[in-house]
């Protein structure tokens, strides 16, 4: 049973890493000034650093080898949430899922830190200091082109932080061992962590003229975390393992 | 990335006869004593000027070089190789970063160059108006093309200018690690499955000839630019740059067991020169003056990617800020 739960909780925060990594990473090449492209290949190069660093633990579980898990399963047997597999959009809308996403990612990495499971807790520890950049990149970002006069500007990240906020919510959805996950002392839970994150969030909001909507009256995107995700994610998953699945044995 | 190829026109006026012939003897002199001219420094308009073109150019190849090998970012196959993919083509970015500064020193702003760009009045590297069609094209181009840039490159980095010396340091250092990324990606395709080989030596027949051409018309058909090289800022001619990259990667392609699309290709034991068939120059004219595969589609995902971020630029815009030259 605690095996089951930490594998459970190891592929999906593995796989949240690995899709928006890999959707950070579209941005190379085309962002709205140079030093973006730059700031979010970076974080993509963590994210997707992380997410290998993840499923190396999962091997170590018995799990297949990182490669074979990474480019060879479909949609349905991915356990990362909505969220991380929504196109890039405009900026203004990869600008806040990487806000509310990494927020609570470096939240999760901070309760993680102190994990009952100590590989686990050590590899917490060294994540959360690359996470703590991404944030303040974020953060910055957040707080500039939320509070600036520009109306275009600042309708365009309302919208985007209204279009995002059912998704993020999505991120905490609970899965089948919560309880197990917290009396091992692993992980503290989903619903945990989002009443932090919330505070958190709220925090860099209030900062800016963005108004956070009622979450009590959203409805979360949930599913991801059970395999059922939106028209998106095959088609990224394709496109991700279009050279591996010329030749799955061959070295590349 | 970036090959010189095309950087230089006929100068139709020096203009040399306007500037003040004591500070352009000493200018020169400068120069000729291998001192760096600086930003703040005097320089004849014809220098600012061949500068600003070059350094421009050079920056646009890093972005525009971006493009072809960022599609196969989310293509990458494993790992391994997703990461150094991406850590790569940052790198280009990270290079028009560190350029477009250095172009600013001499007074054009990042927006007028990249304007000019779009417009299509400003050229960038035409190796990058081909497609990549493959994975293996974006292994040859990580491994031959930095190749190929770094013999340019380093030649430049021995320049008169500073702040461009400095930069072509830095990324000479980066695309050394590219080339080795390049290799070994090159090399497991070389002696991989029947597939990856023929993918190898598919993408290598279509690249030889943009690779050719990369460092320009050959000297003998090439504008006379003799100030340019007095001045150092042309530093080798293309033919050095190409016998060069002939020399060093010519038979580390051969030893892996792939074949050159050119049967007159061998080096000349007595002469110790390459000899080779001219690639077609006409097409390299019609390529640079717009008409390749790629042109238009590599200026729309420019032009795009301007309006579609003009909007964050508006934003952070301030009235209280004044524009201010960088100084290196």
């Amino acid at each position: 049973m605690k095996e089951l739960a930490i594998k459970e909780l190891l592929y999906k925060m593995a796989d949240d890493l690995l899709i928006l990594g890999h959707r950070n990473s579209e941005w190379t090449g085309i962002g709205p000034i140079l030093e973006e492209d730059i700031a979010f290949s970076s974080m993509a190069q963590d994210k997707v650093g992380q997410s290998w660093a993840l499923y190396k633990m999962l091997q170590v579980l018995g799990e297949q080898e990182p490669d074979t898990v990474a480019f060879t399963r479909n949609a349905p047997q991915f356990h990362s949430c909505k969220f991380v597999e929504l196109p890039i959009g405009e900026y203004d809308f990869s600008l806040v899922r990487h806000f509310l996403f990494d927020t609570a990612d470096l939240l999760r990495f901070d309760l993680l830190s102190r994990s009952s499971y100590t590989p686990l807790a050590q590899l917490a520890t060294k994540i959360k200091g690359e996470l703590k950049y991404h944030t303040m990149h974020a953060n910055t970002w957040i707080k500039q082109l939320g509070s600036v006069e520009d109306e275009e500007a600042f309708q365009r990240m309302q919208y985007a932080l209204d279009v995002a906020l059912p998704f993020a919510l999505g991120i905490f959805e609970e899965g089948p061992y919560e309880q197990s996950l917290a009396d091992e002392k692993i992980f503290a839970g989903e619903v945990h962590l989002k009443s932090l994150w919330l505070e958190k969030i709220q925090e860099t909001l209030s900062k800016t003229r963005l108004v956070l909507g009622d979450v009590s009256l959203i409805s979360p995107e949930l599913g991801g975390r059970y395999g059922q995700h939106t028209e998106f994610l095959q088609p990224l998953l394709d496109e991700m393992t279009e050279v591996f699945k010329v030749d799955p044995t061959a070295e590349w | 990335m970036y090959g010189g190829g095309n950087t230089f026109e006929p100068i139709k006026a020096t203009g040399l006869e306007m500037e003040d012939p004591a500070k352009l003897a000493e200018f020169e002199a400068r120069i000729e004593r291998g001192e760096k001219i600086e930003p703040q420094d005097w320089m004849p308009n014809l220098y600012r000027k061949q500068l600003i073109r070059m350094i421009e150019q050079h920056a646009h190849s890093e972005i525009i070089g971006a493009l072809p090998e960022g599609t196969w970012i989310t293509r990458a196959p494993g790992f391994r190789r997703k990461l150094a993919q991406m850590a790569k083509v940052q790198d280009e970015v990270g290079h028009a970063q560190l350029l477009y500064s250095a172009a600013e020193t001499l007074g054009k702003s990042r927006e007028d160059m990249i304007t000019d760009l779009i417009n299509g009045k400003s050229k960038y590297s035409n190796i990058f108006n081909y497609p990549a069609f493959t994975w293996a094209d974006s292994t040859v181009i990580s491994w031959l093309v930095d190749a190929g840039a770094i013999v340019n490159q380093i030649a430049n980095a021995k320049g008169s200018y500073g702040p461009y010396c400095r930069a072509l340091d830095r990324i000479c250092a980066e695309e050394s690690f590219h080339l080795k990324y390049g290799h070994d990606a090159v090399v497991h395709l070389a002696t991989g499955t029947p597939i990856q080989r023929k993918m190898l030596q598919e993408a290598l027949n279509r690249w030889w000839t943009p690779l050719m051409h990369f460092f320009g018309p050959p000297d003998k058909m090439s504008v006379h630019t003799e100030i340019l090289v007095k001045w150092k800022v042309k530093m080798a001619t293309n033919d050095e740059c190409r016998q060069q990259f002939l020399d060093m990667y010519v038979p580390k392609i051969w030893e892996l067991g792939l074949s050159l699309p050119d049967p007159k290709l061998h080096k000349n034991a007595e002469t110790g020169e390459w000899e080779y068939t001219e690639p077609d120059w006409e097409e390299f004219k019609r390529v640079i003056n717009g008409d390749g595969p790629c042109n238009a589609e590599r200026l729309a995902v420019r032009r795009t990617a301007e309006e579609r971020g003009a909007w964050v630029r508006k934003a952070l815009l301030s009235p209280k800020a004044t524009y201010v030259t960088p100084l290196a």
